[in-house]
């Protein structure tokens, strides 16, 4: 081995930063799932009949479906009667202000870099956190409410705004969907409800922050925002869990709603435990996220940057329902060690003068394995669709893969799509250039694989852009080769 | 302080050095191997400050494995000889450090980096060089102005700055690309890797220039060449004819001009009557 790869090899091997366990009190179920787990899940949340009916029903289709088993990723099979379905810090008494948040709470999230106290925050993001299957905070909602925006935790939403729930909740992500959905509508314990009425743009950055804790719990939270007409938002979810020789599941959902001329920027941090050097351990991460773009001239805008979890299996995707509607999907996805990520979008063109526009990039280092695997589909009647596709996967080492699967269904003639796809990787020439101008092996590294995601995180609110940046170069290290 | 804030400093610092040893480099009965085969042979090669040395050779005569070797390219096992660099053991030292200690390759095939733009990448390899000597480093602005005026000298406009590293460059454009690189970072020795071939006539005088503008006293030069006619812009010191890994043949420049008219057929047939060393 030359001397770039045991560097290469030294930049990859960094430790998880966020790996500490809370200790605090918890309720937490005891592990197993039936129809008696849901109803008494729905009895805690004190949820009206029609949710615990539409959970029910969602339990049953789930249990009539198989666990799919077409995405490129590998796995011993998941017992899901050893999972507990919910887990929450033993609360004192009802929460009215944030004064009363179980300091050792506050403190987690202090360490995490999320300071929950308003007067700590300086860039102006709203935060709502969740702590296993609940909510403990929610900031600056009141400001937020001045300008008629509601965010709060799905379970508040759930009580206070029943019609809104009642409106949106499934409309998107059927319960039927897909298994992880099916089961995350069954389970669901929490998550973030985002409301923007007409006309008005979020003054700050929405955020939802998910930190897992307990062992042998799954995490299983719904986040559901509505972009009313010409309203506009942009929302950031960051997610991290300590490091345990466990796998555990996270199967979440994510709707997303655009009317008339409505605009959501959802940007994705996902930094779950990835597992040890030899594979133990880490987050299975199977979301299922989509955005309906159902006005018209309205755009959903998905950036996500994939670091984290053990298995990412993850499509955001786009429905583009109105006529002149834009979707769009910005991806950079790192597997190192043994990580392994099947990822991409789905864009469904169905009004007319639909446009979108998908920009991946992998980045496989150490025995990771990387697949690209997108959707683009055109109605028969939605005219003059367009869609640009570029992937682009660039190899760390030469242990590591890199897939790609574009699925491409015109069934308009006027449509115009491209796709355009490339593989990299990072040689010992490349790096030898940059050593024979001064730069250093790590430098090198960084400097060609932060090059290689620029497209995407110049799509990033900007202190994320350099957050992610310095993501990167954290999960990389210990990768040069 | 003029061209850059410390290039007096380093200038005062060569110049000491050039007093204290009489060579730049001493190459010393130097042997290679890749990959279990002999490609250097025991080559011998001193060279002073200000000379501009020219290695031909036919094919696979190991003057890409020399420049390689020189520069600390991995793969190479060195079995034998030694190199004196500036009075250090240049073979101890890692490739970043040779070249923060002022050695420059142009590469012979430069290498692209996409997304990573020209000046960014030119910038931090100035800085780590800078870094590494003890200076300061420069901040974007700074560095605009120093690499604007070096543009202008191998006739290159200022977007050439931000497009990606030698992606999507023409072959004369990487050449050019490489000379720009050498008298941004202003080595103490450059060893140019047929930086002459795929060159068209303007381009091959544009780089000449760019060559015969940074040379001075204290600066010298390893050409690697299979024609003579870079040579009739530079002025070389020295000619020398590699063959099978060792040098065979040295002289001025008229061996240059005997080697276009004979071939290397004719050095073949010299070297085979020399008694074996």
């Amino acid at each position: 081995m030359t001397d770039n790869l045991k560097i290469i090899e030294r930049i990859t091997q960094q430790e998880y930063k966020f790996g500490f366990v809370t200790d605090i009190e918890q309720d937490t179920f005891p592990p197993g799932l039936d129809e008696d787990v849901i109803r008494r899940l729905s009895q805690i949340k004190q949820e009206p009949d029609w949710l615990l009916l539409w959970r029910l029903k969602a339990y049953r289709h789930w249990k009539s479906l198989t666990e799919p088993d077409w995405a490129k990723v590998m796995y011993s099979p998941i017992d899901y009667q050893s999972i507990s379905y919910y887990s929450a810090p033993k609360k004192k008494k009802e929460l009215e202000s944030l004064d009363e948040v179980d300091p050792e709470l506050l403190d987690t999230y202090n360490k995490l870099g999320i300071p929950l106290e308003e007067q700590k925050l300086l860039s102006g993001v709203a935060v709502d956190a969740i702590f296993d299957s609940v909510s403990v905070a929610t900031t600056f909602k009141d400001e937020l409410a001045k300008a008629g925006i509601i965010f709060c935790s799905f379970s508040e939403a759930v009580r206070v705004h029943p019609e809104l729930i009642k409106k949106y909740l499934g409309s998107v992500v059927p319960i039927t969907d897909n298994y992880f959905a099916a089961l995350n509508s069954a389970v669901f314990s929490d998550g973030s409800f985002c409301y923007i009425p007409k006309g008005v743009r979020s003054p700050m950055e929405l955020s939802t922050y998910f930190r897992i804790n307990a062992s042998n719990t799954g995490q299983f939270e719904r986040t559901l925002i509505v972009a009313d007409e010409g309203s506009y938002v942009s929302y950031l979810e960051g997610c991290t869990a300590p490091m345990r020789d466990e796998n555990q599941l996270h199967a979440a959902v994510v709707e997303l709603v655009a009317l008339d001329d409505a605009e959501i920027k959802y940007s994705t941090v996902q930094n779950w435990y990835p597992g040890d050097k030899e594979g133990k351990g880490g987050i299975y991460n199977f979301v299922t996220k989509r955005g309906a773009c159902r006005g018209i001239n309205s755009k959903i805008s998905w950036t996500q940057v994939e670091t984290g979890s053990a298995i990412t299996w993850k499509y955001p995707s786009v429905l583009l329902q109105g006529d002149h509607s834009i979707g769009e999907f910005y991806s950079v996805a790192l597997t190192n060690n043994y990580q392994q990520a099947d990822t991409g979008t789905k864009m469904i063109h169905i009004g007319n003068d639909t446009k979108s526009t998908i920009i991946s990039k992998g980045i496989s280092a150490g025995k990771g394995q990387q697949t690209y695997r997108g959707a683009v589909k055109v109605m028969k009647n939605a005219a003059r669709a367009r869609n640009y596709s570029q992937c682009d996967s660039i190899l760390i080492g030469d242990k590591c893969g890199a897939h790609t699967f574009p699925y491409i269904d015109v069934r308009n003639p006027s449509a115009q799509v491209e796709h355009e796809a490339t593989t990299s990787s990072i040689g010992e020439d490349q790096l030898f250039y940059c050593n024979q101008r001064g730069i250093s092996a790590e430098n090198a590294v960084s400097m060609i694989v932060n090059g290689f995601c620029k497209d995407v995180f110049n799509e990033l609110p900007m202190e994320f852009a350099v957050e992610a940046q310095k993501l990167m170069e954290v999960s990389l290290e210990g990768s040069v080769g | 302080m003029g061209d850059y804030p410390s290039s007096t400093l380093l200038m005062c610092k060569q110049s000491i050095r050039k007093q204290n040893q009489e060579s730049m480099i001493i190459i010393n009965n130097l042997h290679a191997k890749i990959d279990g085969k002999s490609i250097l042979n025991g080559i011998n090669l001193t060279v002073k400050p200000g000379e501009l040395h020219v290695i031909m050779g036919p094919n696979g005569a190991g003057k890409s494995t020399f420049a390689n070797v020189l520069s600390g390219k991995p793969g190479y096992e060195i079995t034998e000889g030694s190199v004196q660099y500036l009075g250090k053991d240049l073979l101890a030292m890692s490739p970043e450090v040779r070249a923060c200690e002022g050695l420059f390759l142009s590469f012979q095939y430069p290498i692209a980096i996409p997304g990573v733009n020209n000046m960014y990448f030119l910038k931090a390899a100035m800085n780590a060089i800078r870094k590494y000597r003890g200076d300061s480093e420069l901040d974007a602005m700074d560095f605009l102005k120093v690499i604007r005026e070096k543009l202008k000298e191998v006739n290159l406009d200022d977007s050439f700055i931000k497009r990606p590293v030698n992606e999507g460059f023409s072959g004369g454009e990487k050449k050019r690309n490489e000379i720009l690189q050498m008298i941004v970072l202003q080595p103490t020795l450059s060893i140019l890797d047929e930086t002459d071939s795929g060159l068209d006539i303007d381009a091959l005088r544009t780089v000449a220039e760019g060559i015969n503008n940074f040379r001075n006293s204290d600066r010298s030069f390893i050409l690697i060449t299979h024609y003579q006619r870079m040579l009739d812009y530079l002025k070389p010191d020295f000619i020398h004819i590699l063959l099978d890994g060792k040098i065979v043949k040295s002289g001025d420049k008229s061996l240059a001009l005997d080697l276009e008219e004979r071939g290397y057929s004719w050095v073949k047939d010299q070297s085979s009557q020399l008694p074996k060393a």
